[in-house]
């Protein structure tokens, strides 16, 4: 493998993951303020969907992503209402909401199937695409890409450095608390959902309108599992969350580089791959964290425990539980 | 009296709710609303072959659905069940593989359902060792189980098992005729999936309703930690429930490919374990409902197929309206304080 083959491998990685990087962080803003939206995979197709369509017959493609969050903000409202207000599992409308979506994608999208939109123009950034190396790996691409690099820093400064960002994080720990400091812990997460289903909107308009245009049956079903593992793999930090949409994208683009390979092994075995992987990481990271070996662990020198301390972090505390105010 | 008149009324007027916003879209769609309704609830009961198709997809839903009762009993939410029906296709198919001429055909139908159950117990037992040991959550052990289900029935259709010469989708080298489990002249249909799902129904039903055993598994499902301080191994009755929801996913598999595919097709499962999933969301540890609801779903599914010709509808509209009616009676049983978190 060569330089420029590498450099436009990752470049291509930092392209791909884009929808992804937005779709986890408005999962990982709904978790961090204790609610789970199990129903991304359907929100997204939904929101795609409605975003391509909108975009085709307007022939605008901001209006398609204006649509396409309003669709995902709209399905987080209501998740946010039956969860959040009528205290109903969490788990149980996401994942009805998830197949519920999935299909009106379909029967709704139906006229749209195959037809040739609009598609968000390359944007490289005068200028800085000339820098070596880094000009090519992050300034050549579109807005889409700009906003997912954008994204992960801003949001790491908002919730970990301000006080509103404190907020955030008491509402997925302490919500008591924050309640007891005359905080409105309903109305915060009402919001917070909406944000956040308003980004899993964009991300859905993101892969219909740049990068896998257009609109076909179950278009890009399945990623929005693949975002909801990916923040629990990224145990709700946004900085590892980012390191697994780009670990998940490099796998796959690896799988389908391997087609032509050695090993014998058909295609469509390998487009399973990273899900494999996915789990098996889950697994070693979270038995990590498990109670029952904090005892070995702590016997372990200390450079062993922090690695490890990175490794596991756990979930928030009131993360699908809903809050009764006293 | 009153009460039950009560409980009877919210789900009737959920379901309304259900039924009149499938209305709206379908109306936007620009469809004869009352047509396609016809089409929905009537199609797959209007000749004897549709209605034998329709039994083909409502004996695997129940049997799944049988299965998801006892996994939610137990308070699992065992998303894995489309892979544990995939894996149950894919040990009945190396169970077959071994026929020669001349062997008990009989035996060969036993062995091969026993294979899928027992695959698909141990699928469903992995997820459940994930998340008590792990701590992964059963949704997305369940998820990743289900792809690498579906990659290992890819890597056999593609890969050992292929048709010589040629490999493709539509899966691997037809099993002997001999053994195909027979059907019912004229149809496609065989009896004895229908009968097996009615058998394991009784028999998941006097386990959760009737059986000590049941009673601490719901209890699990209720608390895992107030059963534990009652004395009642909660692990191992979560295990055990997971193991015989996988089972019975395991035999939905087993009997789809000895009955319906006659070769190991990639997509075994073919998102009948989800619509299984609906159907356990609607009726929840509550046995006696799950024939009805699935007989419902089974037959507004079927019904769906014809809807692009009769009326060029897409068919998935079948799946909005059972969404819709699942969602609609969760928020009417929320609303009369029944079921919180």
């Amino acid at each position: 493998m060569n330089w420029t083959q590498l450099l436009t491998d990752i470049a291509a990685i930092i392209a791909v993951s884009a929808p992804l990087i937005i779709a986890t962080m408005g999962i990982y803003l709904s978790e961090r303020a204790g609610v789970i939206n199990l129903s991304v995979d359907g929100s997204m197709l939904l929101a795609g969907m409605t975003g391509f369509a909108v975009a085709y017959t307007t022939n605008n493609l901001i209006l398609g992503f204006v649509a396409a969050a309003l669709v995902g903000g709209f399905i987080a409202a209501l998740i946010a209402y039956l969860g959040v207000r009528l205290r109903i599992s969490q788990t149980a409308i996401g994942f009805v909401l998830a197949l519920l979506c999935t299909d009106l994608s379909s029967f709704l999208g139906n006229p749209y199937v195959q037809q040739t939109g609009p598609a968000v123009p390359a944007w490289p950034i005068p200028g800085l695409t000339s820098i070596p190396v880094l000009g090519q790996l992050f300034f050549r691409h579109d807005a889409v890409i700009y906003l997912s690099l954008i994204l992960v820093p801003l949001l790491a400064w908002w919730i970990m450095r301000t006080r509103s960002g404190l907020i955030v994080r008491g509402l997925g720990e302490r919500p008591d608390a924050l309640f007891a400091r005359g905080i409105d812990v309903i109305r915060w997460r009402y919001l917070m959902v909406i944000v956040g289903g308003v980004l899993i909107g964009l991300a859905g308009a993101a892969y219909t309108l740049d990068l896998k245009q257009g609109w076909t049956y179950r278009h890009m079903a399945g990623t929005g599992w693949i975002a909801l593992a990916i923040v629990i793999f990224g145990a709700w930090r946004p900085w590892r969350i980012l390191l697994g949409c780009y670990f998940f994208a490099a796998l796959q683009t690896m799988a389908s580089r391997l087609q032509d390979n050695a090993w014998q092994i058909p295609t469509q075995v390998l487009q399973v791959a990273p899900f494999v992987v996915m789990i098996l990481v889950l697994a070693v990271v979270n038995s990590l964290g498990a109670p029952e070996l904090q005892r070995w662990i702590n016997r372990l020198p200390m450079p062993l425990r922090r690695v490890i301390r990175f490794l596991t972090s756990p979930a928030p505390a009131a993360l699908g539980k809903p809050f009764i105010q006293q | 009296m009153k009460t039950k008149f009560v409980a009877l009324r919210t789900p009737v007027i959920a379901m309304g709710v259900g039924i009149a916003i499938t209305a709206v879209l379908l109306l936007l769609a620009g469809a004869d609303v009352l047509a396609a309704f016809g089409v929905l609830l009537s199609g797959a009961l209007t000749s004897p072959s549709r209605i034998s198709d329709m039994l083909m997809l409502l004996s695997p839903l129940l049997l799944c659905a049988v299965g998801l009762t006892t996994s939610f009993a137990a308070g699992q939410y065992n998303l894995g069940i489309e892979g544990q029906m995939t894996v149950g296709g894919v040990a009945a198919m190396w169970f077959l593989r071994g026929y020669h001429d001349g062997s008990p055909v009989v035996l060969f139908w036993i062995g091969a359902v026993l294979c899928g159950m027992l695959m698909g117990a141990v699928w469903a037992m992995l997820v459940a060792v994930l998340k008590r040991y792990m701590h992964v959550s059963e949704i997305f052990a369940g998820l990743g189980f289900n792809f690498m289900a579906l990659g290992l029935a890819l890597y056999l259709v593609f890969g050992p098992w292929k048709r010589p010469g040629v490999a493709s989708m539509s899966g691997t080298e037809p099993l002997a005729d001999v053994l195909w489990l027979p059907t019912i002249t004229g149809t496609r249909l065989t009896l004895v999936t229908p009968v097996l799902a009615i058998v394991m129904l009784a028999v998941v039903w006097r386990l959760i309703r009737h059986t000590h055993w049941g009673l601490q598994v719901r209890a699990c499902g209720l608390s895992a930690l107030a059963s534990v301080r009652m004395g009642v191994p909660a692990t191992r009755r979560t295990f055990e429930a997971m193991a015989l929801c996988g089972a019975c996913a395991g035999m939905a598999g087993a009997l789809q490919i000895i009955g319906v595919y006659h070769s190991l097709v990639p997509n075994v499962a073919s998102g009948i374990g989800l619509m299984g999933l609906l159907v356990a969301l609607l009726v929840r540890a509550d046995v006696r409902w799950v024939a009805f609801v699935a007989l419902f779903f089974a037959v507004i599914t079927s019904g769906s197929i014809q809807l692009p010709l009769a009326l060029s509808i897409d068919s998935s509209i079948s799946g909005v309206l059972q969404g819709l009616i699942v969602l609609a009676i969760i928020v009417a049983r929320a609303r009369r304080g029944e079921e919180s978190a």
